[in-house]
């Protein structure tokens, strides 16, 4: 059997801020359905490495490919059109619009009416909003925010604004989902809460998944692999029990 | 029959009351056209109100749902205007029509709206497209150039320069020719400002109604967020540039056809008067960033201030000092947005729009919490 193309792949990685190699050498390769964990100490670049992953910063060094295809110099909506979806440590909501449009205008890309449709009321329009809120609603079904769906994004709570991202990362119809730090600030309920969603993604979308958390009991209940850096450097990779035996690690983790 | 949902019913009726409206409107026309002060204040007014308007609305589309800072907005305006003035020129010099007569002149008189709208599109994408790459103040610097740099092309082209169109100035030869209109021809012609009012409006309202809409008020929330969301950022704010560019070139058409003088200082922005890049931020703050309903209604509030502060005979009945103040306009209109944004931060309107099929709904709901909040303060007295 052939090998299946890896949903991401990144080789030798890598960028500098001035004289700072903030990643350095990252390399990774997850595949469809994969829970991968990217963990590391404060500051080691696992955020740098999603906005690498997403377009955001431009690598110095390297390249990503995503679903076999290489991404060097193209823009974050490129990126998204490519597969890959993502939420952000300090949360981005579009907060002053409703929870639905939050979810409906991450369908854009995919809405295939023009102007003139959208001037004329034409069929095609209707019939094609009909078919983004149903889809809307389901996503936010899962993420369990259906009954918000009309209030701000603003206005909720904390934890469901978490899940509102994850549900907008979804409209985006992606084959990779990279969640940054999804749980932090989140109370005992919440996180069990949003486990629970990240199963039901797994389950239903068949998506590869790159997860950040600083809760180290979470990401070695869930992560089937996990890759640990520390300075942008890559000091350890593989399954949770070795990586909790990993002394490089460990050391990272308690600080030499 | 199938039935309507609500969207449906709210559509139906907002067109069933415009076509009343439109239909009142003529028929008032006719019935009351020659008479003096209906032909003299009234109806100018309406032209007047009719182009604010659209200004108004097409800038909010920048300003409010894309959340850009542009300040150009006349500029555009400008293009549209003598687009109009010079193409209808060039038609009657031509003998396509005269004497303002004929379905010719009705086709060439929408012909000329539309150019104009072209035109200023055509710029806007030329402006937009280096200008949109910047952000906030510098944004904002860009147009404020472009406002004034395309005042100075207009001034120096060979044709319609001041000694261009016609011999003699542009303003004097506009005024019998092309679309410049005299009062009667705006009684005439009203019908056709007020179509082309309300069908630009409703356009932009379903631009806004629309995944454009979505898109670009992301953008405005969060940019990087909407490009993470798979948004083309740069193209929906160029799109969307351009989108407000050809509104404000459609209201020059019209302002060319309501002013009997055409000159480039009246959209420069050093304007005192009604028409500058700054009024028009104004009128947008005024009614509400993101409501096109709120730009409607804040273009009317302002025509009327800016009316009644020049023309109203109470004004001589006030005190010298307040006279000295009403001198200088943007005096009045600064204070009357200081005003409105103490008690409404958000513009009268904020992001609400104005809709008849939820007026009762959302009037019962205000009186709802009002009778809540009322019971609230109540109780609390008597706790207390
Ligand atoms: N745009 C930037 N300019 C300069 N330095 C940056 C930039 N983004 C991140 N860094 C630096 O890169 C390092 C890694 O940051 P980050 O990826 O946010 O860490 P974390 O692992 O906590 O998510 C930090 O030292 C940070 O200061
Ligand atoms: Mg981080």
């Amino acid at each position: 059997m052939a090998e299946k193309t890896p949903a991401l792949e990144t080789r030798k990685l890598g960028i500098s801020f001035g004289g700072l190699k903030a990643v350095n050498d990252f390399n990774i390769k997850i595949y469809p359905g994969e829970l991968v964990g990217l963990i590391g100490p404060n500051g080691a670049g696992k955020t740098t490495v999603f906005n690498l992953l997403t377009g955001v910063y431009a690598p110095t060094e390297g390249t990503v490919i995503l679903d076999g295809q290489p991404l060097n110099g193209k823009k974050t909506y490129q990126f998204v059109a490519a597969g890959v979806a993502r939420t952000f440590q300090n949360i981005r909501l579009f907060r002053n619009m409703t929870v639905i449009e939050n979810v409906k205008a991450a369908f854009t890309k995919d809405v295939d009416y023009n102007l003139f449709h959208a001037s004329f009321r034409t069929k095609k329009f209707w019939e094609t909003e009909k078919k983004l809120t149903d889809k809307a609603m389901e996503l936010l079904d899962i993420c369990g925010l259906a009954d918000k769906a009309d209030v701000l994004a603003s206005s909720l709570p904390y934890g469901r604004q978490r899940k509102l991202e994850i549900a907008r990362a979804l409209a985006t119809d992606m084959k990779l989902l990279l969640l940054d730090e999804p749980a932090a600030g989140m109370n005992p309920t919440e996180t069990a809460e949003l486990l629970e969603c990240i199963n039901t993604i797994r389950k239903r979308f068949g998506v590869a998944i790159l997860l950040i958390e600083h809760d180290m009991s979470l990401v070695m209940n869930i992560c089937q692999r996990i890759q640990v850096i520390d300075y942008g450097q890559t000091i350890a990779s593989g399954l949770p029990e070795e990586i909790a035996a990993n002394p490089r690690v460990i050391a990272a983790y308690l600080g030499e | 029959m199938k039935k309507l949902g609500r969207t449906g019913q709210g559509y139906l009726l907002n067109t069933i009351i415009i076509v009343l409206l439109f239909t009142a409107a003529q028929l008032v026309t006719a019935a009351f056209g020659g008479e003096g002060s209906f032909k003299l204040v009234l109806v100018p007014s309406i032209w007047q109100c009719c182009y604010l308007m659209i200004l108004a609305a097409s800038l909010n589309l920048v300003l409010g749902f894309l959340g850009q800072l542009s300040l150009g907005h006349c500029g555009f305006m400008a293009v549209g205007a003598y687009t109009a003035a010079l193409l209808s020129l060039a038609c009657e010099r031509a003998e396509l029509f005269k004497d303002k007569e004929g379905v010719v002149f009705i086709l060439v008189l929408f012909a000329c709206v539309l150019a104009a709208g072209i035109l200023s599109a055509l710029i806007g994408l030329l402006v937009g497209i280096p200008a949109l790459r910047l952000k906030g103040d510098y944004l904002a610097i860009i147009t404020l150039g472009f406002g004034m740099i395309i005042i100075n092309i207009i001034n120096n082209l060979p044709f319609c320069g001041q000694d261009g169109l016609a011999q003699g100035s542009a303003a004097a030869s506009l005024y019998k020719n092309g679309l410049g209109f005299g009062t009667k021809s705006k009684v005439e012609f009203l019908w056709a400002a007020l179509l082309v009012t309300i069908v630009s409006v409703t356009l932009m309202f379903m631009f806004v109604r629309s995944k454009y809409g979505r898109a670009i008020r992301a953008i405005r929330d969060d940019e990087i967020a909407a490009a993470a969301s798979g948004i083309n950022t740069s193209y929906y704010k160029v799109l969307t540039f351009v989108y407000s560019a050809f509104f404000a070139g459609v209201a020059g058409a019209l302002y060319s056809c309501a002013n009997a003088t055409l000159s480039t200082s009246s959209f420069a922005f050093t304007n005192g008067g009604i028409l500058n890049s700054t009024f028009i931020v104004v009128m947008v703050v005024l009614g509400g960033m993101g409501s096109i309903t709120g730009s409607v209604t804040a273009a009317v509030i302002m025509f009327f201030i800016n009316y009644q502060i020049k023309n109203g005979s109470w004004v001589d009945s006030l005190p010298a000092a307040v006279q000295a103040v009403f001198q200088y306009p943007m005096l009045v209109y600064a204070i009357v947005l200081i005003v409105v944004i103490m008690f409404r931060p958000r513009g009268i309107f904020g992001s609400y729009e104005f809709s008849l099929i939820n007026l009762k709904r959302e009037l019962k709901a205000a009186l709802e919490r009002r009778a809540a909040a009322k019971a609230e303060r109540k109780e609390a007295r008597s706790n207390g």
